[in-house]
């Protein structure tokens, strides 16, 4: 009896865009008209959420823990806002010149961590962020030191769309790139270069064994994930019109960490999701209780990952999943 | 009849004088080993003989302190663990090696890919290439991984993961095969498929055998090395090794044993 296996279709049906995509996406772009005064908190979150992307290609599919991400995203922030200012206005000139900037550090910073363990990686990385931070606030004539770089002026976009007040322009323009990066990323993961990668995150020992080169893969990788948060840092600074050392702060790392353990790693979308989820109650917290709304936040954490993100996201299942626990 | 004949005296894996030192302590000492073209070599020891160190060196996972290992001509000594693959060295491993959040297609796919050059292609898809995906199909149906091959990894009865773990290697397309102890754990009604799988192994492709159980050693191999404290004690055909009166000492008489660990 011979039966058919189908392996290619198999394969094929993981990387199929799903009709659930399609409508997130378009829901994503509708909101902005839907609700015109939310512009600047979709702004940020579309920001954040390439950032959380950026971050779940080295954390949740190649398995490297950073603790100091920031590092590319202030740098691309910081050159593309730079380049605005003394060279030219262009944004998506400007985009370019940030996301070149951050891979270059990460391709050096790649080096760093190919050896070690995951603290030594935890305390690498912190540290580059904390350099790069630091390097900002000594480059004062350059930067504008603590008092961060002002009168960034962007040019139209496509020379058509002026950032304005509305920041209309500044949301579709970010979501766009989101956009963008999504989709590319999205096929590199689902490509055999990605397979490796997950390889590597799974068993270094045996993705060596079957002949992957594992050093050259965790560079690429690593430069990737280091360049789309330079995209991530320059929409951040063009949209904003104003750069800053908080670019470059230890929460920014932290807070993008916390934001893929929310949403779930080595999943694209739970960089997209956390991203929401933490922004908008942030948003609603401080609005609340402004000084309170990170305990909050860490009561929210702490639940989260006692409970587990699939049970709490289902109530339904609690009770059920309780009695499964103790028969 | 002739070039069947140097065909088989073809040495395509020499590992001459090796010697792994861990501080003081010597690991393998002096070892050497040739696996002629298609052979069927047998490893054994007791314990802690050093046979998988010596796996290990064979591969790159450990540098030795001194010696040479030669793949087909080629002085591979200093060669990282994933170029030596490239060259056509492939292991199993012990103790299962598996990618558990891949399912066994996706982690054959991978294999294949990479094998056939692929591995660095970032824009066609996993299932993009037919060939790949048709090489995926018959090993799954040889490995019997065609029902499950869907399903993760992790969640693999064990027999399955025992058998994918042979797969993988396999994918990998080996002239030079080293299986570190293939039916280790594996309960008595699945050690048959195993067994057989690798009876099966093209006849061109030259396999080392680290094993225990003696049963599979001398139904399987043609000849064999015995490895004592990480010195080479002897090498043979299994009747001379059988009949050899201080392999009976060190190794054969505690056979008992040597079957129960």
């Amino acid at each position: 009896m011979k039966t058919q296996l189908n392996a290619q279709l198999s394969l094929l049906k993981q990387s199929r865009l799903k009709p659930l995509e399609v409508v997130f996406w378009l829901l994503a772009f509708a909101v902005p008209l839907l609700s015109p005064s939310h512009v600047l908190i979709i702004n940020e979150i579309a920001i954040v959420a390439l950032f959380a992307v950026s971050l779940d290609i080295i954390l949740g599919y190649t398995g490297i823990v950073s603790l100091g991400h920031a590092a590319f995203f202030g740098l691309g922030g910081y050159a593309a806002a730079l380049f605005a200012k003394l060279v030219m206005p262009d944004p998506l000139v400007g985009l370019a010149v940030g996301i070149a900037a951050a891979a270059l550090l990460g391709l050096l910073a790649s080096l760093t961590i190919l050896r070690g363990s995951d603290l030594t990686r935890l305390m690498v990385t912190l540290g580059l962020g904390l350099i790069m931070m630091e390097i900002a606030n000594k480059l004062g004539w350059l930067t504008g030191g603590a008092d961060g770089l002002q009168g960034v002026v962007m040019g139209p976009l496509l020379g058509r769309f002026e950032f304005d007040l509305s920041g209309v322009t500044a949301v579709y323009y970010s979501l766009s790139v989101l956009l963008l990066f999504f989709m590319l990323l999205r096929r590199v993961i689902h490509s055999p270069f990605g397979g490796t990668l997950m390889a590597i995150r799974d068993n270094r020992l045996r993705a060596m064994a079957i002949g992957i080169p594992v050093n050259e893969r965790l560079v690429v990788a690593y430069t990737l994930s280091a360049a789309v948060a330079g995209a991530a840092g320059a929409l951040m600074t063009q949209t904003t019109g104003f750069a800053s050392l908080d670019l470059f702060e230890f929460h920014r790392s932290a807070d993008v960490m916390l934001i893929l353990v929310v949403g779930g790693t080595g999943w694209l979308y739970g960089g997209v999701a956390g991203a929401i989820v933490f922004k908008l109650m942030q948003d609603f917290l401080s609005s609340i209780t402004p000084q309170y709304w990170m305990f909050w936040i860490g009561l929210f954490l702490v639940v989260l990952v006692l409970v587990g993100r699939d049970r709490l996201i289902r109530p339904w299942t609690w009770w059920r999943a309780a009695r499964g626990g103790k028969a | 009849m002739s070039t069947a004949a140097t065909n088989q005296t073809e040495t395509v894996l020499s590992a001459q004088n090796l010697e792994m030192r861990f501080g003081g302590i010597v690991a393998t000492n002096k070892v050497s080993l040739d696996l002629k073209k298609g052979a069927r070599h047998a490893l054994i020891g007791p314990n802690g003989a050093g046979k998988t160190t010596f796996i290990n060196l064979l591969t790159g996972v450990l540098q030795p302190t001194s010696g040479r290992i030669v793949l087909e001509g080629e002085d591979i000594t200093s060669l990282a663990p994933h170029a030596r693959v490239g060259r056509g060295m492939v292991r199993t491993f012990q103790i299962n090696q598996l990618f558990d959040t891949m399912t066994p297609l996706q982690t054959l796919a991978l294999v294949v890919s990479q094998r056939l050059g692929l591995g660095r292609k970032w824009w066609p898809s996993l299932g993009h290439s037919a060939p790949v995906a048709r090489r995926c199909e018959e090993l799954l149906t040889q490995f019997h991984l065609a029902e499950v091959m869907n399903q993760r990894t992790s969640q693999l009865a064990y027999g399955k993961r025992r058998l994918l773990e042979i797969a993988i290697a396999l994918a990998c397309e080996p002239r030079v095969l080293l299986l570190d102890e293939p039916v280790a754990g594996v309960p008595a009604g699945e050690r048959e498929e195993l067994l057989q799988t690798v009876a099966a192994l093209p006849a061109d492709v030259s396999v080392l055998l680290i094993e225990h159980d003696m049963d599979l050693v001398f139904s399987f191999a043609t000849r064999m090395t015995v490895l004592v404290n990480g010195t080479l004690l002897t090498e043979g055909t299994p009747d001379e090794i059988a009949a050899n009166p201080e392999v009976k000492a060190v190794y054969l008489g505690h056979g008992e044993d040597a079957q129960h660990d």
